[in-house]
């Protein structure tokens, strides 16, 4: 579709039972693409704030706004205008090392993406990272080559730079 | 205190009066107190029909109904009638019993995710996991039900919670941060409005179900009148503007009126209250009001620009802003811009006034509509069920106040009419109530014939039975190669003797002057009655076929300027409008 892009969304809602329910229920509901969801605690208590990437143009990205207004345990919904919003991704890599040279290779490209190696087995190596999405995307293209066990991603969260809060 | 005496009292504190239930295993403990408390308590004999009565209840007075089912089935029996009163706009509270907390999650014997079920078709829902919660639930769910844009709230209420003690406190506090809905338009919106409005050589009024909720009928039909300017409806908009007015059109849509459809069609501004340009209301939204500027006014922002394109949003309650709006208008000198678009819009509507009168055997709907009319006053509620006798009567019946049309207009749900009356009544026991049901839906409720016997309530059931799922017959007819692919029901029941069955009297008339007259002493009778009305399976509608625009209708008026006593309706109309 014409302009369509990805949104990134930021949430304030209530920290209840089912409010995560009723945001995803909301995007299946209505069909809007929904890329990921992350939700955790905030720097209120009894409020969580949620981070949703959505495809769509500009007359979908109102509709979800607007729903998610409308569910009474969300408080506040922005969209974050992609130059001015930090954005980080987890993710944790369990990368297939059978051999010395394997290892020492697969820690050296952890090291240039500022990953970390936080667990070691005879045959494994995990690679914790955080960043951009698309640098995740990067880390795992290079190591899948020598066989990827596992992958377990987040999904972005975000917010936005400088003073700005929504 | 208990659980249980804290949701009656918590009820009665919201002024709560009547209830409409089904009990159950999980709800003996609320049941044990409503039995010693002052809570009027219909025990319908379906849950679906505790809903609609509900809904009815609230369409028919304004006030949140109230309806109550146990967990499991009882709780999915209410989901038809939850989901219609969110479709409308309609604000209920609904309470379903669940199975203690312990329990939850267990798959135990009638457990059903009540929430989870629930969340798309409410506007909240709550679930007290203890007794304390209790006051501040019941009191949050009727402020969310009925305030901003109305709609139904679940309680999901587990059978221990409903056992335990709580300390009732005297003061509850509603803390819900993310409901603020936005009431008075926005002032520069509205001037950008009144200037359109004041442009424009001709502009159409569509009012929607929001018009009712609100209680901004004198204000539209003074908004109509300043700027002169001819009003349509949607069909949850019936009964928004006097339907006997020179002014009024008609409704709207795939089952509208062909004045309307057009007029909409050639406008230069439509201004939209209260509405939400459903599929059945624009036809296809790439030809809907083509030629106009779109001023849409309403309280939830969702449904502005969801549809259709709209030049100028305004958020708000109609009534508030139609004021302002108003107000606006007169700093403004406009009168006079419309002449030219009123006479063609007039003549549009004299020459496709269609005909109503006929002697036939079997019965016209038209005739059949004109008669219960007839038989009606202006102050009568009417309820209507759903398919072609519902377009029958959002077409031929001429509404004339608002809350006096119900019918279900979003989800379509058969078997709404009759309960829905039976709510409508227990509401407004001073007015009259006429259900008006196709064979087909009535029969999906006929059960609760059993509770307007038993608890006196004296609504009148007009079946126009065709023996035909008729809306469904009709697109069978028009679509699909006349293959009736199962919409014959066959010759089953007797009507007359179902009712008889359940202590209900009952007529049946196939004759032209018989509804008039058996409706009339049905009403003064002042006893449930059912009339089974004998029509003619061939008859149907005009309509604009699916994903067409407004001007494609197919099918033809049987077009009558003369009615039978020798007086054209519209002349009639505007007599009366001038009186």
């Amino acid at each position: 579709m014409e302009n369509e892009r990805t949104h990134i969304i930021s949430a304030l809602v209530l920290h209840k039972p089912g409010v995560l329910q009723r945001v995803a229920g909301l995007f299946t509901r209505r069909g809007f693409n929904i890329d990921s969801i992350t939700v955790g605690t905030s720097e209120q208590e009894g409020i969580a704030r949620m981070t949703i990437m959505a495809k769509g143009d500009q007359k979908v990205l109102e509709q979800i706004t607007k729903q998610l207004n409308k569910i009474i345990d969300v408080i506040k919904v922005r969209d974050l205008e992609p130059e001015k919003t930090v954005k980080r991704e987890l993710c944790l890599i369990k990368v297939h090392t059978p051999t010395e040279k394997v290892r020492s290779e697969v820690i050296q490209y952890a090291n240039i993406f500022r990953g970390r190696i936080i667990d070691v087995s005879p045959e494994t190596l995990t690679i914790e990272i955080t960043g951009a999405s698309d640098k995740i995307d990067a880390l795992i293209d290079l190591v899948k080559t020598f066989g990827i066990k596992e992958i377990a991603r987040t999904g972005p969260t975000a917010m936005s730079r400088g003073i700005r809060t929504i | 205190m208990r659980g249980g005496e804290a949701l009656i009292k918590s009820l009665a504190d919201q002024g709560v009066d009547v209830v409409f239930g089904y009990p159950g295993g999980v709800l003996l403990p609320l049941y044990d107190v409503i039995y010693d408390s002052d809570m009027k308590h219909i025990l319908v004999r379906h849950e679906q029909c505790a809903a609609h009565a509900a809904d009815g209840y609230a369409r028919a007075s304004g006030k949140v109904g109230v309806c109550i089912g146990t967990s499991g089935p009882g709780a999915t029996n209410l989901v038809t009638g939850i989901a219609t009163a969110y479709m409308d706009s309609s604000p209920i509270v609904a309470i379903a019993g669940q199975v203690a907390t312990g329990l939850i999650g267990n798959d135990a014997f009638q457990e059903v995710d009540t929430i989870g079920m629930t969340m798309p078709i409410t506007k909240h829902n709550f679930q007290p996991m203890t007794p304390q919660e209790i006051p501040g639930m019941i009191k949050s769910a009727f402020y969310i039900a009925g305030t901003g844009r109305p709609g139904p709230v679940v309680v999901d209420l587990p059978k221990d919670v409903q056992e335990q003690e709580l300390d009732m406190e005297k003061e509850v506090r509603i803390d819900l941060p993310g409901y603020k809905p936005t009431r008075k338009g926005h002032p520069l919106q509205i001037k950008r409005a009144a200037n359109l409005i004041a442009n424009s050589k001709k502009p159409v009024i569509l009012a929607g179900g929001g018009v009712i909720l609100s209680g901004s009928s004198e204000e539209l039909l003074k908004l109509s009148e300043i700027i002169d300017a001819p009003v349509v409806t949607s069909l949850l908009g019936k009964g928004s503007f006097p339907e006997d007015h020179p002014y009024s059109l008609g409704m709207l849509g795939m089952h509208g009126t062909k004045p309307s459809n057009f007029m909409v069609d050639e406008c230069d501004c439509l201004i939209a209250v209260g509405c939400r340009f459903s599929d059945r209301t624009t036809g296809n939204v790439a030809e809907f009001a083509k030629n106009a500027k779109i001023i849409h006014i309403d309280i939830d922002p969702a449904e502005i620009g969801k549809n259709v394109d709209i030049d100028i949003p305004i958020v708000g309650d109609a009534k508030i802003t139609l004021s302002n709006l108003i107000k606006a208008l007169s700093q403004i000198n406009i009168r006079g811009n419309t002449d030219e678009w009123m006479r063609y819009v007039q003549n549009c509507k004299r020459s496709s006034t269609p005909r109503t009168s006929f002697d036939d055997v079997p019965l016209k709907p038209q005739q059949v509509i004109k008669e219960i009319m007839q038989a009606t006053d202006e102050e009568t509620i009417v309820t209507t069920d759903v398919g072609l006798n519902q377009m029958w009567m959002a077409h031929y019946f001429k509404v004339r106040h608002p809350r006096t049309f119900l019918s279900s207009g979003g989800l379509g749900t058969m078997g709404f009419g009759f309960p829905a009356a039976m709510g409508a009544k227990v509401a407004k026991p001073e007015s009259d109530v006429v259900a008006v049901c196709g064979d087909g839906g009535f029969l999906m409720v006929s059960q609760d014939l059993a509770t307007i016997k038993e608890y006196d309530i004296p609504v009148v059931i007009c079946i126009l039975d065709n023996r035909y799922l008729g809306m469904v017959a009709q697109w069978q007819k028009l679509f699909y190669e006349k293959r009736l692919s199962h919409t014959h029901l066959g010759e089953v029941p007797d009507f007359v003797k179902l009712a008889e069955a359940f202590g209900v009297a009952a007529y049946r008339v196939e004759k032209p002057g018989e509804v008039r007259e058996t409706l009339k002493n049905a009403i003064n009778s002042g006893e449930p009655t059912l009339i089974d009305i004998t029509i003619d399976p061939e008859e149907i509608l005009p309509m604009v076929p699916p994903g067409c625009g407004l001007t494609e209708m197919v099918g033809e008026y049987k077009i009558e300027l003369e009615s039978a006593d020798g007086v054209p309706y519209y002349r009639e109309a505007e007599e009366r409008a001038g009186e």
